[in-house]
């Protein structure tokens, strides 16, 4: 590649904003001079530093949520070039331009890109993501884990709730209740944990709750949008398979 | 959990008893290709010499039918398609089993007030029906509405079974899924060759005789 272009090189922007969370969205364009290695974060930093858009009047700056820009974290998921993803990870050496940047609209908007993820933490209380360990004495070491299943549990303990799964599930919208890919995985780990384990029938109820498990539709969007790769499908067909087993056991009494 | 088993005998249903009938169907009018018009009613009237045929009907047919279809119009309706951001072999089978669904649901009720809401009527006998049948498919337009309505049940039936062995948890991992897949695809073949080779055997003339008594349904259909 060319290091240096006759002219400068520039960067157009496309950005959906909202003032609050009540009033319309609408676009503002904006254009940025090209920096090599620069991604969504840093032209986003760049309007903020110098807030003018390509008409070029001055304007507000554009929120946004970041924290890792490694993407591990999963705040700053956003919808760019209509594929949601992490703004961190999202190089504009490899997007088509205008870039167009907008709020993952399944969840409410708060402002501009900035997006309320509470729904998915309130997903994974619902089904009890977690180990419980706590007791009024020393309960000791749990049992151990089969290096094996460790190292696939590992790969499901790698989601970071970012809520893209969520964006890309046809079944996730103002329709449904349906809880979402990403918590059905949570429990399929949680499951798998010879200490959580002990607690999976909980787990498994939770997901036969209205908006639980059923609300999935094979679709597969969601294993096929994950940025870290988390066989969602495997979760949910697994996670369908120990709900109707639990279903079976119930009416057994076993 | 009204949710969860709600959506479990959706399920179930489509499968049994729905797809099993959906098969038989299909072996009925596959008789008319081996065995013609005489062949076809011997199918139709061996099936209605079965013990407690009204409760087979009631109970393998309508009834699941009524319930599977509604409650898949619900299904259909709050399905919000992405296709224009996701166009994936599986998002369009998603896609396509909301559309091929609710096709399939307005053309079994009308195939069905034709054929076997007329025998419930007295307007038409069972060993006519293979006549009403050469009187529609003798029309292009009503062909082709047949052609378009076995296609999308064929594939609603292939690609339901798909997902029926993933709600039900027995095609887990993605190669399992991928095997179905392929299976369902060869399903899909070969149940819309047989049903549309023996809708195309319908034209032939020996059901014309049959239909000759049926000259006053015609007001009606």
């Amino acid at each position: 590649m060319a290091e240096t272009a006759a002219a400068p090189k520039t960067v157009k922007f496309i950005i959906t904003r909202q003032d609050n969370p009540e009033s319309a969205s609408y676009t503002e364009e904006f254009e940025l001079a090209y920096r090599p290695g620069m991604n969504v974060i840093s032209a986003l930093m760049e309007i903020q530093r110098n807030p003018v858009n390509a008409k070029g009047d001055g304007t507000v700056p554009v929120c946004w949520e970041s924290n890792c820009l490694e993407e591990v974290c999963g705040a700053c998921s956003m919808v760019i070039n209509g594929k949601p993803r992490q703004a961190c990870a999202a190089l504009i050496d490899q997007l088509e331009q205008p870039v167009r940047v907008e709020p993952m609209k399944t969840f409410p908007v708060v402002r501009d890109l900035v997006i309320d993820r509470t729904r998915m933490f309130n997903a994974l209380k619902r089904v009890k993501a977690w180990i419980p360990i706590d007791g009024t004495y020393d309960l000791g070491p749990g049992p151990r884990m089969a290096e094996k299943k460790r190292q696939w549990a590992y790969e499901l303990s790698k989601c970071m709730t970012c809520g893209v799964c969520l964006e890309a599930c046809p079944n996730v919208n103002e329709k449904t209740d349906f809880i979402g890919p990403a918590a059905i995985s949570q429990v399929r780990l949680f499951n798998a944990h010879p200490t959580g384990e002990m607690n999976a029938d909980d787990r498994l109820e939770a997901l036969m709750q209205d908006g639980g498990i059923d609300g999935c539709g094979n679709s597969q969007n969601c294993v096929r949008a994950c940025p870290k790769g988390i066989p969602l499908t495997t979760s949910i067909a697994e996670i369908n398979k120990q709900t109707t087993k639990h279903m079976f056991k119930r009416w057994l009494g076993v | 959990m009204r949710g969860f088993y709600s959506r479990k005998i959706h399920s179930l249903l489509g499968v049994i008893p729905l797809g099993f009938f959906f098969l038989e169907h299909m072996l009925t009018n596959f008789s008319a290709v081996e065995g013609g018009a005489s062949g076809f009613i011997d199918s139709v009237l061996w099936l209605n010499s079965l013990p407690l045929v009204f409760f087979l009907e009631l109970f393998g047919i309508w009834l699941p039918l009524l319930y599977h279809g509604v409650y898949g119009l619900y299904i259909a309706y709050q399905s919000k398609p992405n296709l224009n951001r996701y166009n994936l072999e599986r998002n369009w089978r998603y896609t396509l089993q909301r559309i091929s669904g609710v096709i399939t649901f307005v053309f079994v009720v009308w195939h069905v007030f034709e054929t076997r809401f007329q025998v419930a009527l007295g307007n038409v006998e069972h060993e006519e029906l293979g006549g009403v049948m050469h009187n529609i498919v003798s029309q292009p337009l009503l062909l082709t509405v047949y052609v378009i309505g076995i296609v999308a049940a064929c594939f609603h039936f292939a690609n339901g079974l798909w997902s029926f062995l993933i709600s039900w948890g027995i095609t887990v991992g993605p190669r399992a899924q991928r095997v179905s897949s392929i299976l369902c695809l060869g399903l899909f073949v070969i149940v819309t060759f047989m049903f549309l080779l023996s809708l195309v055997t319908f034209r032939d003339d020996e059901f014309q005789a049959l239909s000759t008594a049926l000259t006053s349904l015609r007001s009606v259909g």
